[in-house]
């Protein structure tokens, strides 16, 4: 067993070795030429793509560094600018790339990977190949071969007693050698030290968090004040009303029963719609069909109450925590009515999709676009604008900032003229797969 | 008549009891969760069950899943389904078997004792009733499309009132019209919307529901 492990990590170090060197020298050698081209013009449109070969090569080697020795690499890419067409959105996503601290530490990263990251992905290889050597000159000089002035380590090949010597060294690379996973592992640390995010990156972090936190705990305030308002004013009113009612019947029943009758009545139609607006409000807390059936059963019974076709597909595996379930509920809701309101669209699809540890909707429409993500915020943020079309989805930025709690994203493609295609995702857990009593 | 009621919330269990034995139903067996419902409607074979949607112990929708369940077993089982809040997909499922003896109402409906009596003979009868909130909903989708323009806003009307699970006696009673004119409108909506006629009443609402639920 040990034989084995140490022998993969030798032969997983020489294809390391070989990738490192093959890829960080074409990968930077190209970054240099795109980076001298940006002062000519092509650079712009050869930068985002060879920066993105660049991302996925160190993704390659963050997932080979956590399957193979354990060790995570933290990626923290800015979050891109959504798609947009035409030369200035390639001059954003440019601009995007090149503003990304990421991008420099991975060009040294590249540097650095194609000298000592090679030299380091060979050690377990030439440990064993040592340990070899020890045994083969010995028995190379004792069958008579000349080997001159040979010298293996500090031994030399033209001294008996130093050849006697060399097994004995090369029986101790051999042991040596069961480190071999560990200083695979050398490879990765030294990766790891370029490539993982600085912490004034982590402070970013937090300060996004809790920015995040801050619209999360402003939003349940202003629901609760919302809530307290609608039932102050309706179904609490309505029951006070029918108090009073029931008092004045209660007074009238024998002198004037006619009187007290339509009062009855009256009662009845407090009670009916204190009902409808306390079952209104209900929908606006936590939808029932969402607490009964989950996420994807209540966007269907959603669809169906939409004034245009809504088609949903895709089916969730289980429940998502109810948080996400929620927030997630309300998202396509807001989109949907967005698209029913404004985008003029003959109909309307939905779909579903948990992969990966992330919920990803997709809300689609044929109506006229026009829903773009404004640069305004500059690189790293996402900001939603609506030049063209006023008021068109102008519910977007808070939808990004209910989502921005969750860490969701938003991303929108919408050219003028249609269709607009909405896609949200948030990374969550799945709670449990789907149960029923009966 | 014998009745299997099932509802979680005390009071409410105990005024349906009150109201369906003053209307002459035999309680059967009035449970407060789902495990208990379905006992109760394989061991009593009850003419008619009386369900809310949402029962203990998960608190879902475990009421309507034993409902529809205990209709898989024995086909034609009339159940009358009670809830806060009604859903055309909870409808939908309900009807999808197409054998008709369903009822989807909300629970305000109970305000209205002698409809609501009403409502459940008719499920037992085999026959529809679907709250106004379904059919509005399903109506307002389908304002737009070309049949149901064509139709008069009387038409509509008893077209309503035909999806609600009512028979042409009720619909005339209701709209203070004669059965005859109920039924002259009944044949041009079915005309209108090419829809095959039909003199079983049952059928005919089926028939209309799922028009209505197309598309």
């Amino acid at each position: 067993m040990r034989v084995r492990r140490t022998l993969v990590a030798a032969a997983r170090g020489v294809g390391l070795a070989a990738v490192s060197l093959a890829g960080s020298v074409l990968l930077f050698s190209l970054t240099l030429v795109s980076l001298t081209l940006l002062m000519v013009g092509p650079g712009w449109l050869t930068t985002p793509p060879v920066v993105r070969l660049t991302r996925r090569f160190a993704d390659h080697r963050r997932a080979w560094a956590h399957s193979w020795t354990g060790i995570r690499i933290p990626a923290d890419y800015r979050p891109s600018p959504g798609p947009q067409p035409g030369l200035p959105g390639m001059a954003q996503r440019c601009q995007h790339v090149l503003s990304d601290p990421a991008t420099w530490r991975e060009l040294l990263w590249l540097l650095v990977d194609m000298v000592a990251g090679f030299l380091t992905a060979l050690l377990p290889v030439l440990l064993i190949a040592f340990g070899i050597e020890g045994f083969v000159i010995p028995v190379l000089v004792w069958s008579g071969v000349d080997l001159g002035g040979q010298t293996y380590g500090f031994l030399y090949a033209s001294d008996p007693v130093q050849v006697a010597l060399m097994p004995v060294l090369g029986a101790a690379a051999l042991a040596a050698s069961r480190f071999n996973p560990k200083l695979l592992a050398l490879h990765f640390r030294l990766a790891a030290v370029f490539l993982t995010p600085p912490k004034a990156e982590l402070a970013a972090r937090v300060a996004r968090l809790t920015e995040t936190r801050h619209d999360a705990v402003d939003a349940s305030a202003a629901e609760l004040r919302r809530i307290e308002r609608d039932l102050h004013d309706g179904a609490q009113a309505r029951l006070v009303a029918m108090g009073m009612d029931l008092g004045t019947i209660e007074a009238l029943i024998e002198r004037d029963p006619a009187k007290a009758k339509e009062l009855v009545a009256r009662a009845r139609t407090s009670s009916a719609q204190a009902l409808t607006e306390l079952r209104d409000l209900v929908r606006g807390i936590h939808p029932p069909v969402l607490a009964e059936r989950g996420l994807d059963d209540a966007v269907r019974a959603l669809a169906l109450r939409m004034p245009l076709p809504v088609e949903v597909t895709g089916r969730l595996p289980g429940r998502l925590e109810a948080p996400v379930e929620s927030a997630a509920y309300f998202s396509v809701s807001e989109l949907l009515t967005n698209t029913a309101k404004h985008a003029d669209a003959a109909r309307a699809w939905v779909d579903l999709e948990y992969a990966d540890g992330r919920l990803r909707i997709t809300v689609g429409d044929d109506g006229r676009g026009g829903v773009v993500l404004a640069p305004a915020g500059g690189p790293g943020q996402t900001g939603t604008g609506m030049p063209g079309q006023a008021g068109t989805h102008s519910g977007l930025h808070g939808l990004e900032r209910r989502l921005g709690t969750f860490d969701g994203i938003l991303a929108v493609s919408s050219p003028a003229g249609g269709p607009t295609l909405v896609t949200l995702e948030i990374p969550c857990a799945l709670c449990s797969p789907k149960t029923s009593s009966c | 008549m014998r009745v299997v009621l099932a509802e979680d919330l005390f009071l409410l269990r105990d005024g349906l009891i009150r109201m369906l034995e003053a209307f002459d139903f035999e309680i059967a067996a009035a449970v407060d969760s789902g495990p208990a419902l379905t006992r109760a409607l394989a061991e009593e074979q009850p003419d008619v069950a009386v369900v809310d949607v949402r029962l203990p112990p998960s608190f879902t929708d475990e009421g309507l899943q034993c409902a529809l369940a205990a209709r898989r077993a024995r086909p034609g089982l009339p159940v009358l389904v009670l809830s806060q809040h009604v859903e055309q997909l909870y409808a939908r499922e309900l009807l999808a078997d197409g054998t008709g003896g369903v009822g989807y109402l909300l629970k305000d409906r109970v305000f209205d004792a002698e409809q609501f009596i009403d409502s459940v003979r008719r499920v037992a009868a085999g026959g529809t009733a679907m709250d106004p909130q379904v059919i509005s909903q399903l109506l307002s989708r389908r304002s737009q499309d070309r049949p149901m323009a064509r139709l008069t806003p009387r038409e509509t009307e008893v077209l309503e009132l035909m999806a609600e699970g009512r028979s042409n006696t009720a619909i005339a009673a209701k709209l203070v019209v004669t059965e005859r004119a109920v039924a002259k409108h009944t044949s041009n909506i079915f005309g209108k919307l090419d829809l095959p006629p039909s003199d079983d009443d049952n059928r005919r609402v089926l028939a209309v529901l799922a028009y209505l639920d197309r598309g």
